[in-house]
């Protein structure tokens, strides 16, 4: 992989703390991340897993009580954290466009559309009313809704739950961003209408040539969508690899057992599915050495004392793995 | 299978009137279930999926008389539930339950543990107090918690845990026939995955019948011995669970099957997906005929007329579409 020139984003050592009536707990504990130009990059985690926090943290944009507490991200060569608010502005919605998880609040009820839509366009890219509003309404149709004359002038409320999906993905494109970060855009959708956005998106970052970061919980719907995933698991990457290396061989437990615990089509339907047993652990209650261990089926001793680093695992350049048993989770294969 | 059903759906509908409007000036009708029949065998799971709005829920709730039919039976040991008001149905729901989709609403946040999985079992007086405490451990042991939990408030447990006690509340007055609606969709992957082994363990152990409503059709596919599609308040196709996925023959079946996601990366970037246009109509002015015409790849002329019948094309297998079997 080529060092900085084609890197987008890159994120070192992240560190987001919690502040509790007891202190400070940590949520996301030293992740590494990066993205690529032209890149999709998957981030795939359970809730809790800080996935959503780690995006959030590069706008700036976590809740009140929940901070940075160290680490780097670069966008673009300039560092996110250390720029100025009014800096920071126009990279938002303008170089690096949002979706967020739940089109019902992320709308404003009270505002058509259209006039949703033309904001940023006035904001970022300096545009008049009209030539804005002639812009959403092609960024409605590159989304694929239909009548967007008249659709501009709908409130959300009239929209069904794709549609509105569709109109927050038109406004994270509206001023063609050089990074979409679409958090969880189809959880609340129904799988028709999922594929029907994850088959826009594929369409459209071909079309606009951008680069995607998409966090999930689901494995198996950006299984055909992106080229790289990451692995999170209670605030850290676990494992980072090439979509199919790590589909056709995971290296770390929690990946495996991830993937074994989703049922398939085409597999034989037997009784009873694979399972992870216990749960993760609660922000703040982190355990001593591998956050993994207490549920890991390979714990040794040394995983509840140091934690694993997070390095390339044997002869595979791109793929890396935070885990202590790697070789012998091999071997258990 | 046994030769007489648990439970035998005839004919179901349920109709919500609303008024639409600012201030209410317009009434409408939702057809939330039309014409629904099924039976349902005793130790079986009958699932039900479709996208939102098809009435799976609403066939779950109606059935337990929760919400009250409009027209239509549903017969349990040989009594129409449907005919019984609040203070006769009351036995009968000691054998009917249902396990929400929302561990975190479900969950009174005032009570311990115990007491929730306790209420029931004073209610319809099955225990005194003093064996309460006994037969609350026991159920808990049931769903793989340990007794000390029974103190615990819900805040205090993680969503699994939660549909957990959900679970053990439901189980508390021995039911016959669990509604399962979206039990285990809230949950994270690897917690669903222990939730479903729990309740195949639970119903070996118990003979119980479960009815499961749910979307995600890999996990269907995996639990069910039955399967039926609705499509806005009807039911598109009802067959055994190989069937189902092998030979699907209702177009929506077929579309809904090839919008489920892999994990398999090669055959997803290849993969030519059946993507359905569009939206479901709205149910408050489904469309005429069939109700699938609007979306469907294969309409034809009739379609657009004529309801098609609900007819068996295979043994045991049945299909309500004009293009099956050339009628």
């Amino acid at each position: 992989m080529t060092k900085t020139g084609n890197r987008l984003l890159d994120v070192k050592g992240l560190t987001i703390e919690i502040e509790t009536r007891n202190g400070s707990a940590v949520v996301v504990d030293g992740i590494d991340l990066h993205v690529d130009k032209g890149e999709t990059l998957g981030v795939v985690g359970e809730s809790g897993c800080g996935k959503s926090l780690t995006m959030l943290s590069l706008m700036r944009l976590l809740p009140n009580k929940i901070r940075v507490a160290k680490g780097e991200a670069h966008f673009d060569g300039r560092d996110l954290q250390r720029m100025s608010n009014r800096e920071l502005r126009k990279v938002r919605g303008g170089d690096i466009g949002f979706v967020f998880q739940d089109p019902m609040t992320s709308l404003n009820p009270v505002m058509r559309i259209g006039d949703q839509l033309a904001e940023p366009l006035i904001y970022h890219r300096g545009m008049g009313r009209q030539e804005a509003r002639k812009r959403a309404v092609e960024l409605l149709r590159l989304v694929g809704i239909p009548g967007p004359e008249e659709r501009i002038q709908a409130y959300p409320h009239e929209l069904s739950g794709g549609m509105r999906q569709r109109v927050m993905i038109a406004i994270g494109l509206a001023c063609e961003p050089k990074l979409l970060i679409a958090d969880e855009p189809t959880t609340a959708l129904d799988v028709t209408i999922q594929a029907q956005i994850v088959d826009l998106v594929k369409d459209l970052r071909e079309k606009l040539g951008m680069s995607v970061v998409w966090i999930t919980h689901d494995l198996a719907l950006i299984a055909g969508l992106v080229d790289r995933v990451v692995v999170l698991y209670a605030g850290t990457v676990v494992e980072d690899a090439p979509v199919d290396a790590l589909y056709a061989n995971p290296r770390h437990p929690y990946t495996r057992g991830l993937l074994a615990s989703i049922p398939k089509l085409s597999d034989q339907p037997t009784s009873r599915l694979n399972s992870i047993g216990g749960t993760p652990p609660e922000p703040g209650r982190r355990p001593q050495g591998c956050p993994f261990a207490p549920r890991c089926p390979l714990a040794m001793d040394i995983c509840r004392t140091h934690v694993p680093k997070l390095e390339p695992v044997a002869a595979a350049g791109h793929h890396r793995a935070a885990c202590f048993a790697v070789e012998k989770a091999q071997e258990a294969a | 299978m046994g030769a007489q059903p648990l439970l035998k759906i005839e004919n179901l509908v349920k109709h919500f009137h609303v008024r639409l409007g600012a201030f209410g000036e317009r009434a409408a009708t939702v057809h939330a279930l039309d014409d629904v029949s099924l039976d349902i065998a005793e130790g079986e799971t009958l699932s039900l999926v479709g996208e939102s709005g098809c009435g799976k829920s609403t066939t779950g709730f109606t059935i337990l008389n929760l919400h009250r039919a409009t027209s239509g039976k549903v017969l349990y040991k040989g009594q129409d539930l449907t005919a019984l008001d609040e203070k006769r149905m009351r036995p009968f729901r000691r054998d009917l339950q249902i396990v929400f989709q929302d561990p975190y609403s479900t969950l009174n946040p005032r009570m311990t543990v115990g007491e929730a999985i306790g209420e029931p079992i004073l209610f319809h007086k099955l225990a005194t107090k003093a064996e309460l405490e006994g037969k609350v451990a026991a159920l808990l042991t049931d769903v793989g918690l340990p007794p000390r939990f029974a103190s615990r408030y819900p805040h205090e447990l993680s969503g699994g845990q939660r549909q957990r006690v959900v679970i053990a509340r439901a189980l508390a007055c021995q039911p016959k026939f669990i509604v399962c609606d979206e039990a285990i969709s809230a949950l994270d992957v690897s917690i669903q995955a222990q939730i479903i082994n729990l309740l195949l363990d639970l119903q070996e152990k118990y003979g119980l019948t479960y009815l499961f409503i749910a979307h995600d059709l890999a996990v269907v596919r995996h639990i069910s011995t039955r399967v039926g599609v609705m499509y806005l308040g009807r039911l598109a196709e009802l067959g055994s669970r190989d069937e189902l996925f092998q030979s699907p023959l209702h177009p929506y079946t077929k579309a809904l099957l090839s919008a489920v996601p892999e994990t398999d990366p090669a055959l997803e970037r290849n993969r030519q997906r059946q993507v359905l246009q569009g939206d479901v109509p709205s149910p408050l002015a489904p469309p005429s005929g069939c109700r699938f015409h609007t979306r469907c790849p294969i309409a034809m002329e009739v379609c657009r007329h004529k309801v098609p019948r609900w007819k068996e094309a295979r043994p045991g297998h049945l299909v309500a579409c004009h293009a099956v079997n050339g009628e």
